[in-house]
């Protein structure tokens, strides 16, 4: 590939190539507080969809070490969303070091609160507002745990906000730093929004997972117990990797459902539920 | 009820975690993972150490159990469940 960089994301190291200079230059400034990978685990490749696709209407092909045969190439324009899309892909199918889960995570006092649920239910930007209130951010979109300790570690890579979710946090975040807006791509208007410095710089240290969220936006104010088993099919469907992992995977996870408390919240706004979530945090 | 003998895989074919009254089972021969109610579990574990015919199964199930009220349809039911995933097996 003509221009290519180096990224860790906690304990994942990615080297993405294209043929075009903009998505890697874009790549740079928003991770350039990041350390660089000396390993790559995976290769992330954005060429042009097409040779003519490097003059006319360009757009780059998202491919990687791990591929899907019906990824559509996305505009050069949106070259940041396609790098993102293709990192997750190689963590989402290539990933065995730890049970992935699809969801965001923040910690404080060395434990972590996981949030999981639908695209669209408020996890990332909780997420991320908490990020700026006294929590450490650990990630938006995995968070991993370890079989051997069941402990969680981060995946902080550059916070991905959708639609509504951009205006929320431009307003809430001001200091905070945004790449630029991707207008009308298939996921709806995107804004990379970069980690707060001590997301980036804490990246390598796990915490012990302590309380469970299935957040639902949109609806009244309300908190419901999850059961163990209802957790235990939740997240069987929300990672990744589980089924891969064997034997592995289903210790980790039964362990992680039996010692961890789990609720489902409905709010209606985001201060709603970052009031929700410090209340529950502390009646731990 | 049929004289047809059933077996499952002997219990260290499995791992098994109760989750709040349910049981989430890893089956080592598929990779697959089923959460199964009482008395999935104990179905298996009885026939995990010989084969049965359904009504020895009944029996044994209220031996070992004291599940009284176990009825023929019901165990019926829960062994048909069990043979479709393929944990519970005609020998």
């Amino acid at each position: 590939m003509r221009h290519a960089t180096s990224i860790r994301v906690g304990p994942i190291g990615f080297r993405i190539g294209s043929d075009f200079a903009a998505p890697i230059a874009a790549l740079r400034a928003l991770y350039a507080d990041y350390p660089k990978s000396t390993i790559a685990h995976f290769s992330v490749r954005l060429p042009a969809s097409a040779p003519w696709r490097w003059l006319i209407r360009p757009a780059v092909a998202i491919e990687g070490d791990y591929m899907l045969p019906d990824a559509a190439p996305l505009p050069l324009a949106q070259g940041l969303l396609a790098a993102e899309m293709a990192m997750n892909l190689q963590v989402a199918l290539g990933h065995r070091r730890h049970l992935l889960l699809h969801a965001s995570c923040v910690e404080r006092d060395g434990r972590a609160l996981l949030m999981t649920g639908e695209s669209g239910s408020g996890k990332s930007t909780l997420a991320a507002l908490l990020g700026t209130r006294g929590w450490r951010f650990m990630g938006d979109e995995f968070v991993l745990i370890a079989p051997e300790s069941g402990d969680a570690y981060a995946f902080p890579r550059a916070i991905s906000l959708k639609n509504q979710a951009i205006n929320v946090a431009e307003r809430a975040c001001p200091t905070e730093r945004f790449g630029p807006r991707l207008i009308a791509t298939p996921k709806g208007d995107i804004r990379h929004m970069v980690p707060p410095a001590d997301a980036i710089a804490r990246m390598d240290e796990p915490a012990r997972p302590a309380l469970l969220l299935f957040p639902t936006f949109g609806e009244q104010r309300d908190v419901r117990p999850v059961g163990a088993a209802e957790a235990f099919v939740r997240l069987t469907q929300a990672s990744t990797n589980y089924t891969a992992l064997g034997e592995r995977g289903f210790r980790t996870l039964t362990d992680l459902v039996e010692r961890v408390p789990a609720r489902a919240i409905d709010y209606p706004d985001s201060d709603s539920a970052i009031a929700l979530v410090e209340t529950l945090w502390r009646d731990l | 009820m049929s004289a047809t003998r059933l077996r499952a895989p002997p219990a260290d074919a499995f791992l098994i975690c109760e989750l709040g009254g349910l049981f989430a089972l890893f089956h080592r021969p598929s990779g697959m993972t089923h959460l199964l109610a009482s008395p999935a579990p104990e179905l298996l574990e009885l026939l995990g150490e010989r084969a049965l015919t359904r009504h020895e199964l009944l029996a044994a199930l209220n031996a070992r159990y004291e599940v009284t009220d176990a009825a023929d349809d019901l165990l019926d039911a829960r062994l048909d469940e069990l043979i479709a995933v393929g944990l519970v097996h005609a020998v």
